[in-house]
């Protein structure tokens, strides 16, 4: 039907799929992955555990030492047995987790500040810019992270003072490790966001926004990071697995947050010695952090998929 | 060179290089890719002119020198007196509101992630030409009922439209700052025979009504016959002709248009098989390494010796035709 | 001339996560040795899902042939076990898809591919299938075909490209050559070439051609049959003169008012057939056009038309006569 203009106007029922936001598709597509679907139930789970916990025990219990009861096996009064002072490592592995979460996250939350601005701009801008953030990117990446997670921790380790967090009081040595785990992994998200950024820059929304007039800085940030945000989740996702494996290992050596404050993998590095003896004192935080990087990486999957811009199916 | 008073858009000898570089540490500059090597001409206000040439002929990159969005290797392009290469600031401003570009593909061109509401509206926002809320909401309706889409579908997103329709989204947007001048890249190419009708009516129906002055990138030659009032035809990177539309259909003078044109099947069975082609032979020669003298002549079939030395001057051999051949003499010499 | 292709009652289905969708609904024609027909419609239309299911080259899952058979020398294709399949494809039937990128595999040389669609379909040895490859590199204007043999496809210009793809449908001397809108990625002067070459090779080697395009100028120039093809359905069946002449189903007469054309001067707006073509995942009630058609009748909502012979020769689904306005 035509109006007096002479111009077509479409009829009401052209569109004829209801309307599905961008937020309805992406479920429709993770709801199909199993594993990833377990995972976020999993996460959940022990996020509760982990923050919960925490009205069942006080953290001085779990710091509470009673060497009369050391290296008890698990009993009805610890469900999860003692360690090597007679702590209670249920108890201790809810702060633990506390702790553990908060480090992945925020390390996490590092990395993508760091990874997406060096990535977001040596992609767009190119040139001169891409080459000296990229030859930075690269001699970071170069760095045994290992022996720079062994100076730093030595370094700041016990200057920085304990801070004050959501009623719990927190030793300055778990922000040095999340800075430290942040600083060392920001490089991988990095290259993904510039390739992002090399790819989308060339597409034609980008030069109709140019034409339109659009400032640098609002393409960057409300063109093209949108639709770069869904490598940039799923590497999110995983590095926070990757920092809390990082956090044990680095526990384990005995850089990272120092006791009594625990964490998983200060606990590992406490089983250290009784490996055979007291199987209970590396099991329960060992599989702890088992689940919870698994579910981690379980859902990464899902959102891979389901962020996938190339699907158009719907 | 100039064809009418005033005219819109002015461009001279508009050249757009783009280097070759090899190296990984360091980048050396191996050789250049002339995409424009040297194109001039007029458009008038409320012209419509066809820009016409196969792949690798530069139109598309023309259009976006032109606009200023590739900054230009050499010339000059003047649209409404502003020079576009030393635009800066609040005239840079200016220019890219009174100057608008509709593109090929309707999928990329649309950003996935912006309703149908902000990817109309932007231009709005940018140049700040109706306040937040419910003004620039307005607007952004009246925008898409006048390229006919139900103004209910601003919360939309653009995979939910058909091509023709997204299509129709970007001419939205391309009108919502006013522009005067509109670059109008391929617009139909990536769209159904029957959908294509629909976007060239609109096309023109938009121009009577706004006062539009259009460049037509296409490589369609029918449908440029049917839009355009003028038609310039790029090879290699530099213009070979240019003519009023039906002077340059009816009595084409460059070899190269000659053969295009007849490479244009006709849809009649009796016509098509009965009229004469020149069929040109290999293939388009590459902008990196573009042959001596005349671009055309390793393909041209009536290349002569000194064809492959001197490069063809550009000059008016009719009223408002302009040819770059040495081979088409000039009729009459013009009287301005 | 015997009948070479006899497609009968063809239904494709697409089983995906939206639904089901009905891309080919009930196709049949038959093909002469010989001829070029051309199959034609946009984008949807079904004519290419309709060849490629023939050729059973459509995964099946999500695709599905429910019903009809493409006889073929009076051998069913879409019965045939697939290692017989496969000596047909490529040796009695050469294919031509569209974008000669992506089906020639880019690490292996022109002249191996070539050779090995000749090893593979008759019993020639290196030698010879080498001497033969030139040949055809020689049938299809590359020049210096000597050196093209060592060549690989991302060396070669578009063109060029399609010239080989040719030539390796060719090699076996098929009866039938399918070509999937061969040309419609390329310049309108290498078009012009390769339609040339069509035309010359359809003369020298007396092939039946399909040719799927949604061009109808270069129909008007290759054709000597045309089927036209609208949301899954065959609508209209005509020699090519006669097609054009005195078109008769309602869609190929707005095809044809909406072109414009680079012969004649322009006389008056151009004519777009109003709306879009029908979502594919319901299955028409009624004939698939009659929301956009310019004759539509209360029947035509209700009733889709079946494919009937008019006249010798022309076939036509529509209840409507456009010549008088009146129903058929």
């Amino acid at each position: 039907m035509d109006t007096a203009a002479g111009l077509s106007l479409p009829r009401l029922e052209e569109l004829e799929a209801p309307p599905l936001s961008l937020a309805q598709l992406f479920w429709r597509r993770f709801r199909r992955h199993n594993m990833a679907l377990v995972g976020v139930v999993v996460l959940a789970l022990l996020s509760l555990y982990a923050v919960f916990g925490s009205f069942l025990q006080t953290e001085a219990y779990a710091n509470l030492t009673e060497t009369g009861l050391r290296l008890q096996s698990p009993s009805a009064a610890h469900p999860f047995g003692t360690d090597t002072v007679g702590r209670d490592i249920l108890a201790r592995t809810i702060y633990g987790g506390q702790i553990s979460l908060l480090i992945g996250l925020s390390a996490m939350l590092v990395e993508l500040v760091i990874g997406v601005s060096v990535g977001a701009l040596a992609g767009y801008y190119g040139k001169a810019l891409d080459s000296l953030l990229m030859r930075i990117t690269e001699a970071w990446l170069n760095i045994p992270a290992l022996f720079l997670l062994l100076i730093m921790a030595k370094t700041f380790g016990g200057r920085i003072p304990d801070i004050q967090l959501l009623g719990r009081s927190f030793s300055g040595s778990v922000v040095v490790i999340i800075l430290i785990i942040g600083l060392t992994s920001w490089m991988y998200l990095a290259r993904i966001v510039r390739a992002e950024f090399l790819s989308l820059k060339e597409q034609d929304f980008v030069l109709a926004a140019r034409a339109t007039g659009t400032r640098n800085l609002a393409i960057i940030l409300q063109h093209i990071l949108p639709n770069s945000v869904a490598p940039i989740v799923v590497a999110a996702t995983l590095s926070v697995g990757n920092a809390i494996l990082t956090e044990s290992y680095i526990s384990f050596l005995g850089l990272g947050v120092q006791p009594p404050t625990a964490t998983w993998g200060n606990m590992l590095q406490g089983a250290h010695g009784y490996i055979e003896q007291a199987p209970w004192l590396w099991i329960f935080p060992g599989t702890l952090i088992l689940l919870t990087v698994l579910s981690i990486n379980f859902i990464g999957d899902g959102l891979r998929d389901a962020l996938d811009p190339r699907s158009r199916a719907v | 060179m100039s064809a009418s008073a005033d005219p819109l858009v002015r461009v001279e000898g508009l050249k757009k290089h783009f280097p070759i570089q090899r190296g990984v540490i360091i980048q050396r500059t191996v050789g250049h890719v002339r995409a424009v090597d040297g194109i001039s001409f007029d458009i008038a206000p409320g012209e419509t002119l066809g820009l016409v040439g196969e792949s690798g002929c530069g139109k598309t990159t023309a259009g976006r020198t032109i606009l200023g969005l590739y900054p230009p290797s050499d010339g000059e392009v003047w649209i409404e007196g502003v020079g576009v290469r030393e635009a800066e600031g609040e005239a840079m401003r200016r220019l890219r509101r009174r100057t608008q570009m509709i593109f090929q593909d309707p999928y990329a061109s649309l950003n996935p992630r912006w309703t149908v509401g902000s990817i109309v509206g932007e231009p709005l926002r940018v140049h700040r030409l109706r306040p937040r809320g419910s003004a620039r909401t307005e607007r952004v309706k009246e925008l898409l009922a006048l390229v006919g889409l139900s103004p209910r579908y601003v919360n939309r997103f653009p995979h939910e439209f058909s091509g023709g329709q997204r299509q129709r989204i970007g001419i939205a947007r391309a009108l919502a700052s006013e522009p005067a001048f509109v670059v109008c890249d391929e617009p139909i190419s990536a769209l159904d025979v029957s959908i294509q009708a629909q976007i060239v009516n609109l096309l023109e129906d938009l121009q009577d009504r706004l006062g539009l002055t259009y460049l037509f990138i296409a490589h369609d030659l029918a449908m440029v016959r049917h839009l355009c009032d003028r038609v310039a035809v790029m090879y290699l990177g530099i213009m070979v002709e240019l003519a009023a539309r039906d002077e340059l259909y009816e009595n084409p003078l460059h070899p190269y248009t000659q053969a295009l044109l007849s490479a244009v099947p006709i849809p009649d069975p009796e016509l098509d098989r009965k009229r004469r082609r020149t069929i040109l032979s290999g293939d388009v020669p590459s902008p990196i390494n573009t042959p001596s003298g005349c671009r055309f002549h390793p393909r041209c079939p009536i290349a002569k010796e000194h064809c492959a030395r001197l490069v063809p001057e550009w000059r008016q051999v009719g009223p408002g035709h302009w040819v770059a051949c040495h081979e088409v003499e000039p009729k009459t010499l013009p009287s301005t | 001339m015997g009948t070479l292709l006899e497609v009968e009652g063809l239904r494709v289905r697409f089983h995906t996560t939206e639904g089901v969708v009905h891309a080919v609904n009930g196709i049949s024609y038959s093909m002469q040795e010989g001829e070029t027909v051309a199959l034609v419609g946009e984008s949807g239309c079904g004519k290419s899902v309709s060849m490629m299911s023939i050729l059973r080259l459509i995964p099946c899952p999500p695709g599905e042939v429910a019903e009809g058979r493409a006889l073929f020398g009076r051998r069913d294709l879409l019965q045939l076990e697939e290692a017989e399949l496969e000596r047909i494809r490529g040796g009695q039937i050469g294919m031509v898809f569209q974008d000669p990128m992506t089906s020639l595999n880019p690490v292996l040389t022109i002249g191996r591919q070539i050779t090995e669609t000749l090893r593979a379909h008759t019993s020639s040895d290196a030698a010879s299938a080498r001497t033969r490859a030139l040949e055809l590199l020689d049938m299809v204007g590359l020049p210096a075909a000597e050196d093209r043999l060592q060549d690989y496809p991302h060396q070669f210009s578009g063109g060029m490209r399609q010239r080989a793809m040719i030539a390796m449908a060719l090699a076996c001397s098929p009866k039938l050559l399918i070509a999937d809108e061969p040309t419609t990625a390329l310049d309108v002067t290498i078009q012009a070439q390769i339609v040339e070459l069509a035309l010359q090779l359809r003369e020298r080697l007396g092939m039946a051609i399909i040719w799927i395009t949604h061009d109808l100028g270069v129909v008007a120039g290759l054709a000597d049959r045309v089927l036209v093809m609208y949301a899954g359905y065959l609508v209209e069946e005509a020699p090519v003169h006669e097609l054009f002449a005195r078109p008769w189903h309602p869609y190929t007469l707005s095809l044809l008012a909406a072109l414009p054309r680079v012969d004649r001067p322009r006389s008056s707006r151009l004519k777009p057939i109003p709306g879009s073509p029908p979502n594919l995942l319901a299955e028409a009630h009624g004939c698939p056009f009659a929301p956009r058609c310019d004759f539509v009748m209360d029947r035509c909502r209700t009733e889709n038309p079946p494919l009937v012979q008019i006249e010798a020769g022309r076939k036509l689904a529509c209840w409507a006569n456009v010549e008088t306005g009146q129903p058929r």
